[in-house]
């Protein structure tokens, strides 16, 4: 039975001067799970992940793992390990020595160790490489030797500070998957700081989303996607369009609002901490609208508006829609999933109408 | 099209025949060209104030002095005394193992030295780096007689303690022997020591400490697996500097070594002087020249052998 709170935030903080750069979080991470610390940079998340590893100390708060407080538990004696944003691989040391660094004191023969640093390189898809030396190694084997020397200690805990952050583009996705694969395979709480939203979506179970040292939201990446609770985490996750509007009421189970730019709105998607009258912030995702050039039959949401610009990007297709009483063009976003031969020309101002579903209009505190 | 290039051509034949576009086209051509033209001063130094008198030393060591000319004839009776004569060869052997003496207790001053530099402190590394270079402000003669000034028999160390009721009268050893020769030494070369000990330190990567420390070391255990090692460069490079120049110092042992703290340095300084016989001085610089770089090129086989067998 895995444990819900594997590693838990006590009201954690850590100061820096006057600097609060974690400031009071208080969250669970459950065992075996995936949970990516996700913010932009200086947002704290690097900070809170080397509390995690014993290199900071919180100054208020503490921090448990497996139920073990950690408070004056220095890096050393910690169950976690960590794997580096650049890797840190002992440039004086070859691939073998590497892995087998914190071994030293595991009890077990140089046999046994030797046996488990080969299988160590046969996870990372590296067999055979123990004896190269660390200057002989490309970008993505450097990762993988990373990987290779903080599992092979099997922590409780696996730290992962921007791992893929140094590789291109294509070796980055491949490692996506198999960082993921592995935690599949291994079991062991991978905790993965990242500033690439996408990234963390690709693997993570949970997301914790920080900003200026709080959590925003920790959620599942469709939860955060689809339903997320603050304007913050819908603008930081993807694009998204606000609208400001004001409640008019309730109507069949969904609350009626008049925004500008789109008239009235109907909507059944209320955010948690959405007020139930009074100013809200109605947020729709580009590709939630659906674009017609002939008026739609339809009575509720809906809304008219002219063509300001058009890209197409062979998948999809980006439009610009203006609309009264909004001075932003709304963004829309719709895959092109018929053969579309005549790009829309944004020149000719067509009329379009945008319609959209009742769920899709996120209702968010103002 | 043809026009344009037909005009850059008529300009262009113009320039080429002007001495100075074809210097500068061989310049930009050839990579070696500018390499030896950034190096032609230094060269030039080299070649007139080393390798020539290096030259006329070697030709000194086979040459015999006779009461006041020099019989330029070939012989090898100069090496020959240096092997017949005991006090040579015990002397070269004494100088030797004082200068390893004194490079051993250098690097051990030096390196917590450069390592608090490099990983203490943390703002104002300029200026500490400036402190170490301040006994240099003066000359190296002023700061050996400042030692001798220190262990003197009425100096600082004697009169302190006497003054201070510990001691009746003065210490007589610590002055004139070989321990205030390697003390005075590594005094005047710890700047040497430590500058090269602090670049290695300072360019290990902060997060490969971290990573030890995760992986589960101790800070002593870390310091022996990480940091040493990658220091070990500097440490070479220091002992090096340290070790080459202090076999042949003459003038700390000739001030402050008294009769038995004297050096190979100052046979060699004396045959060129009272005992006028410059052959036999070239000879002994030419053997303590031989056998410093026999032993130093020795030594960086060994350690780089050694490195890339443990790599």
């Amino acid at each position: 039975m895995s444990r819900e709170d594997y590693i838990s935030m006590w009201n954690t903080s850590k100061h820096f001067g006057s600097v609060k750069a974690v400031d009071d979080i208080t969250f669970d991470i459950g065992e075996g799970e995936f949970f990516s610390l996700l913010g932009a940079s200086g947002c704290g998340k690097t900070t809170l992940l080397r509390m995690l590893a014993g290199f900071e100390q919180p100054t208020l708060g503490n921090i448990y793992i497996d139920g073990q407080p950690q408070a004056g538990v220095p890096p050393h004696h910690r169950p976690v390990n960590m794997v580096f944003q650049n890797y840190a691989i002992f440039p004086h040391l070859n691939v073998h020595k590497n892995i087998a660094y914190g071994m030293r004191k595991s009890g077990l023969t140089k046999a046994e160790v030797d046996r488990k640093v080969d299988e160590m390189l046969e996870l990372i898809k590296l067999p055979g490489y123990g004896a190269r030396g660390a200057h002989q190694l490309s970008g993505g084997q450097r990762q993988r030797v990373a990987l290779a020397r903080a599992l092979i200690k099997q922590p409780k805990v696996l730290l992962l500070d921007e791992p893929l952050g140094a590789l291109d583009k294509k070796l980055r996705e491949q490692m996506q998957l198999e960082l993921r694969a592995l935690q599949r395979d291994v079991g062991i709480t991978f905790v993965f700081v990242t500033h690439d939203q996408e990234e963390a979506m690709t693997m993570s179970d949970r997301i914790a989303v920080m900003s200026l040292g709080k959590v925003l939201q920790i959620d599942s990446p469709t939860h955060l996607y689809e339903v997320p609770k603050v304007k913050e985490v819908a603008d930081f996750i993807g694009t998204i369009n606000f609208f400001e509007g004001s409640i008019r009421g309730r109507r069949n189970g969904s609350t009626v609002i008049d925004a500008a730019g789109l008239g009235t709105v109907h909507s059944t998607a209320a955010g948690a901490d959405a007020p139930a009258s009074g100013e809200i912030t109605v947020a729709i995702r580009p590709e939630k609208f659906s674009l017609t050039f002939r008026q739609p039959n339809v009575q509720t949401n809906v809304v008219e508006g002219t063509m300001e610009a058009a890209a197409y990007l062979g998948d999809r297709s980006h439009y610009y829609v203006h609309v009264e009483g909004r001075e932003a063009p709304i963004a829309v976003a719709s895959q092109n999933a018929q053969r579309l031969l005549d790009a829309v020309d944004a020149d000719r101002h067509d009329r379009v109408w945008l319609t959209w579903e009742e769920e899709s209009a996120l209702l968010l505190s103002a | 099209m043809t026009d344009r290039s037909q005009t850059l051509g008529v300009a262009y034949a113009g320039q080429q025949t002007s001495l100075v576009f074809k210097a500068r086209a061989l310049f930009l051509k050839h990579e070696w060209v500018r390499g030896y033209t950034l190096l032609s001063p230094t060269l030039l130094v080299m070649i007139c104030l080393m390798c020539l008198p290096l030259f006329m030393l070697f030709s000194y060591s086979f040459w015999t002095q006779n009461y006041l000319d020099i019989d330029k004839s070939f012989t090898l009776t100069n090496y020959g005394a240096f092997f017949q004569k005991p006090i040579y060869v015990a002397l070269m052997m004494k100088s030797i193992r004082m200068s390893l003496f004194c490079t051993f207790i250098t690097l051990i001053l030096a390196y917590p030295m450069a390592y608090f530099i490099a990983f203490k402190v943390k703002s104002n590394k300029l200026v500490w780096l400036i402190l170490i270079t301040v006994p240099f402000w003066t000359s190296y003669l002023l700061r050996v007689f400042a030692w001798k000034v220190i262990l003197g028999f009425n100096g600082v160390i004697n009169s302190g303690l006497i003054s201070m009721g510990l001691l009746d009268e003065p210490l007589q050893f610590l002055l004139y022997n070989p321990t205030a020769v390697v003390l005075t030494l590594a005094h005047a070369w710890a700047a040497f020591a430590i500058l090269p000990i602090y670049v290695s330190l300072e360019k290990i990567d902060r997060a490969l400490l971290e990573a030890a420390t995760d992986l589960g070391d101790t800070p002593t255990e870390r310091f022996w697996r990480v940091t040493w090692p990658l220091s070990l460069p500097g440490v070479i490079a220091a002992g090096l500097l340290v070790f080459i120049p202090t076999v042949g110092d003459y003038v700390t042992p000739r001030l402050v070594g008294g009769t038995t703290g004297i050096m190979i340095g100052n046979i060699i300084q004396s045959q060129f002087g009272k005992a006028n016989n410059w052959p036999m001085g070239a000879a002994l610089s030419v053997i303590s020249m031989l056998l410093i770089a026999l032993l130093v090129v020795t030594f960086i086989v060994s350690t780089t052998r050694a490195r890339a067998k443990t790599s």
